[in-house]
Order: structure tokens, then C-alpha cells, then sequence
């Protein structure tokens, strides 16, 4: 992934650019199941590799294929994104290692959805009892943001039948 | 080194916001500058699953036979994150769709001289 | 051309394949991974799939845009609907616990309805968005 992140960085094609983007949406949705976030992985992989990859390309055709040469003065960005890797590397220091059962993470709610969520919803897909009823109110405004997205894209990209071109 | 081997799903994590940072900030070119912006989205995601993770357990879904399940609660909010990166995506491709009917470029350069330009006049 | 001939015989095959995939997404989602996205996704999918190879004409005679206009904000209201309900009856907004005779039967009702509601505006938009997208495309000239 990190390979295809570097290529798309490089990649001066933009739709040579969009199909790594789909390649690398492909490979997370891969590491995803990997670590057992099945829905998440399903979701990524509809979504990234297909929805994104599609608006994408659409976007693509209607804007043109190339990029013009890069920055003359790449370092200071390049400096700037460093420094943010090295002090993220010192706030993961902090974090519990991986896969620990005693994370904090593991400890306060987890454990009760996951006891008594099909016992109290009948649906033995925690996640999905998670998101449509504990935390029903964040998937109602999830909804209604991407409502909200299309009525912007409608509202920027619809054409006016008196305008002529 | 323990920080190396305990961490290293971290490490993954944190090139990977950096390269998306990097892709966002250095590359003038919007579309360039959106597909960075979704990978380093991406790669939040990443970091809210891998904590998630327990060797050994299996899919947070209710089944016979399994007592160690991975933590469902990440899996919830990165659904929903997923879902509004791509609706941001569309919003952000509608306006380089505009920008560019109405400079006939999306290079960032070019872009900003044409204001200046029209700033002078 | 044959190599359209093939596509487009794939896609008359596949298509109903994946429009049924996308409903055991949405409906099977309490027992395996799923649920409301998920099938939105793979029903636009499906949709899209169709306008890619067919032309954008023949999709919009199938869903017309009207139509996918009105779905948008059908689901948002559905779900909200939902949450009404559960205050008409005498609980909390979005409780579910009140939609049925027992607690567990009112969950899964009001369960089903929401991811009903998701799932379609989630559709409604992706395929939305591609219609927008392709449409300008059409207008400036060529497609």
C-alpha cells in the first residue's frame, strides 16, 4: 500500500493517478478483512474502489488528463510533512501496543454491546445493532449529510434550461 | 525494539497520513490534491481498526462457537466515515468541475494568477 | 462490434445478479456483514454498470432522474419517520423499544425500517451523482 501511495504521489497521469487510487482503495479494503472489520472491508471496498473511483473518473473527463510539472520548491512541504510524521511518532509511543486485550479500548462499552446486543435487539450483527440502534442518532445524521451532498453536487452542477451554453 | 515490533501497525498508519499530507499540500494540481486528501482519510481509518483488532478473535457477529470477538465500536464509526469522505469527495469534484469550466485550468498556479491579474485591473 | 456485443451481453446477464445482491446485502445484514450502505452502494453499482454499457439514454429511461430525486429525500424522511413513530407511541424519539408488542420484535422492526431508509437515499445519491457528473459531460459536447 505504501508502494502505491508513493507511485500515486509521482504519477503524473492523472487517470494513470485515479486507477492507482482505485488499486490502493482495493488493497485497504484487503487489510481490512484482514483485521476482521468485515462490514468496514465491504463498505471500502463499494465505496472506494467503486463509487470513488467512478466520480472520479467522471470528474476526470470532464477536466482533462495531465498534470503540469510539479513544484519548483518541493521541500518546504516536504519538511512540513516530516515534522508531522515525527511528532505523531512521538504521540504513538503512548498508545498501547497492538492487539493488547487490557487497551482501554476493549474495557468500557465493547464489552456490554457485546454481551447483551443480540440479547436486547435480536440481531446478532453487533455492528449493525450498533449503528442502527445504540447509535441510531449518528446514522440518522450520517444520512442526512449524504442527502446533503447531493443536493450540493445538484446545485452546483445543474444546468439551467434558460442559460444556453 | 518493542517499539518496532508492538507498534508497527502505527507506523503504517502514520506514513501513510504523512504521504496523503504530502500529496495534499505539495501538488498544485486540485484533482492531485483531492485524491491525497482521500488517502490520508484512508488512512484515519486504519488507525481507528487497528486497536480494534485481537489475535484470535473473529468478526464482531454472534455466532456458535466463538467467545473472543473484535471490538465492534471502531467498526460503527469508521462506516460512517467512509460514507461522508465519499460524499466530501463528490462536493470536492462538483467545485473542480466548476473552477475548471470557469478558469479553464485546475493547476493552483495558474488559478491564482488569473485572480491577480483581475485584481489589478 | 464484437467486443461491445460481448459487454453487452455480460452486462444483461450480471445485472440482475447484482441487483439481487445488493437487496441480500440490505435484508441479510442483521446476520452477516451488510446492512443499509453496503446495498445502496451495490444497487448504484448495478444501475451504473448498466448506463456505462448501454448509454446514459437507456439508463435514464430505466430511473428516470425525477425518480432518483425523489428517492433522495424519501429515505432521510423514512428514517426520521421512523424516530416519529417511536415518539407517536409513547417512547422517546428513535426508541424503538415501543414500535412492537415486545422490545426485541420493536428492534428489529425499527431496525429494518431505518436501514431501509439508509439504503435508499444512500442509492439515490450515488447514482445521483454519477447521472450529474455524466450528464455535464454530455452537455459540453461529446459522449
Amino acid at each position: 500500500m505504501a508502494a502505491t501511495v508513493v507511485a500515486l504521489a509521482v504519477q503524473r497521469n492523472l487517470f494513470g493517478a485515479v486507477v492507482l487510487f482505485g488499486v490502493y482503495s482495493f488493497l485497504m479494503a484487503t487489510v481490512l478483512v484482514a483485521l476482521d472489520a468485515v462490514d468496514v472491508a465491504m463498505t471500502e471496498a463499494a465505496v472506494g474502489a467503486g463509487v470513488s473511483t467512478v466520480l472520479l473518473l467522471g470528474a476526470l473527463y470532464l477536466v482533462g488528463g495531465m498534470e503540469a510539472k510539479p513544484l519548483a520548491r518541493p521541500l518546504v512541504p516536504l519538511v512540513l510533512s516530516v515534522a508531522v510524521g515525527a511528532v505523531l511518532a512521538y504521540g504513538m509511543q503512548g498508545l498501547p501496543a497492538f492487539s493488547d486485550p487490557q487497551a482501554p479500548i476493549h474495557t468500557h462499552v465493547a464489552p456490554r454491546y457485546l454481551k447483551e446486543g443480540p440479547k436486547e435487539t435480536g440481531v446478532p450483527n453487533v455492528v449493525t445493532a450498533v449503528l442502527a440502534s445504540y447509535r441510531g442518532f449518528d446514522t440518522l445524521g450520517e444520512t442526512l449529510v449524504v442527502f446533503t451532498a447531493g443536493a450540493g453536487v445538484i446545485a452546483l452542477l445543474r444546468r439551467r434550461q434558460r442559460k444556453n451554453k | 525494539m518493542t517499539i518496532l515490533a508492538g507498534h508497527y501497525s502505527y507506523w503504517i498508519t502514520i506514513f501513510l497520513m504523512v504521504a496523503g499530507m504530502y500529496i495534499l499540500i505539495a501538488r498544485g494540481n486540485l484533482l492531485k490534491k483531492l485524491l491525497g486528501l482521500a488517502v490520508l482519510q484512508s488512512s484515519v481509518y486504519l488507525l481507528y481498526i487497528a486497536p480494534g483488532k485481537l489475535v484470535g478473535g473473529t468478526a464482531p457477529i454472534v455466532a456458535e462457537g466463538h467467545v473472543v470477538y473484535s471490538n465492534p465500536l471502531p467498526h460503527v464509526l469508521i462506516l460512517t466515515a467512509i460514507v461522508v469522505g465519499v460524499a466530501t469527495l463528490a462536493l470536492g469534484l462538483a467545485i473542480v468541475v466548476r473552477i475548471r469550466e470557469a478558469y479553464g485550468t485546475i493547476e493552483e498556479d495558474e488559478i491564482l494568477a488569473q485572480d491577480r491579474a483581475e485584481e489589478v485591473r | 462490434m464484437t467486443g461491445d456485443l460481448i459487454l453487452r451481453i455480460v452486462a444483461k446477464l450480471l445485472m440482475p445478479y447484482m441487483l439481487l445482491f445488493a437487496l441480500y446485502v440490505q435484508f441479510h445484514g442483521d446476520y452477516g456483514p451488510g446492512g443499509g450502505f453496503q446495498a445502496g452502494v451495490i444497487a448504484a453499482a448495478a444501475i451504473v454498470f448498466y448506463a456505462i454499457t448501454f448509454g446514459l439514454a437507456a439508463a435514464q429511461r430505466l430511473v428516470p432522474e425525477r425518480l432518483v430525486e425523489r428517492l433522495l429525500a424519501l429515505g432521510v424522511l423514512l428514517y426520521a419517520g421512523v424516530g416519529l413513530a417511536g415518539l407517536a407511541l409513547g417512547g422517546s424519539y428513535l426508541d424503538y423499544f415501543v414500535l412492537a408488542h415486545d422490545p426485541v420484535h420493536g428492534q428489529h422492526r425499527g431496525i429494518f425500517w431505518v436501514e431501509a431508509g439508509v439504503g435508499i437515499t444512500v442509492a439515490a445519491v450515488m447514482l445521483k451523482l454519477f447521472y450529474m457528473f455524466a450528464a455535464r459531460g454530455r452537455d459540453a459536447g461529446d459522449l
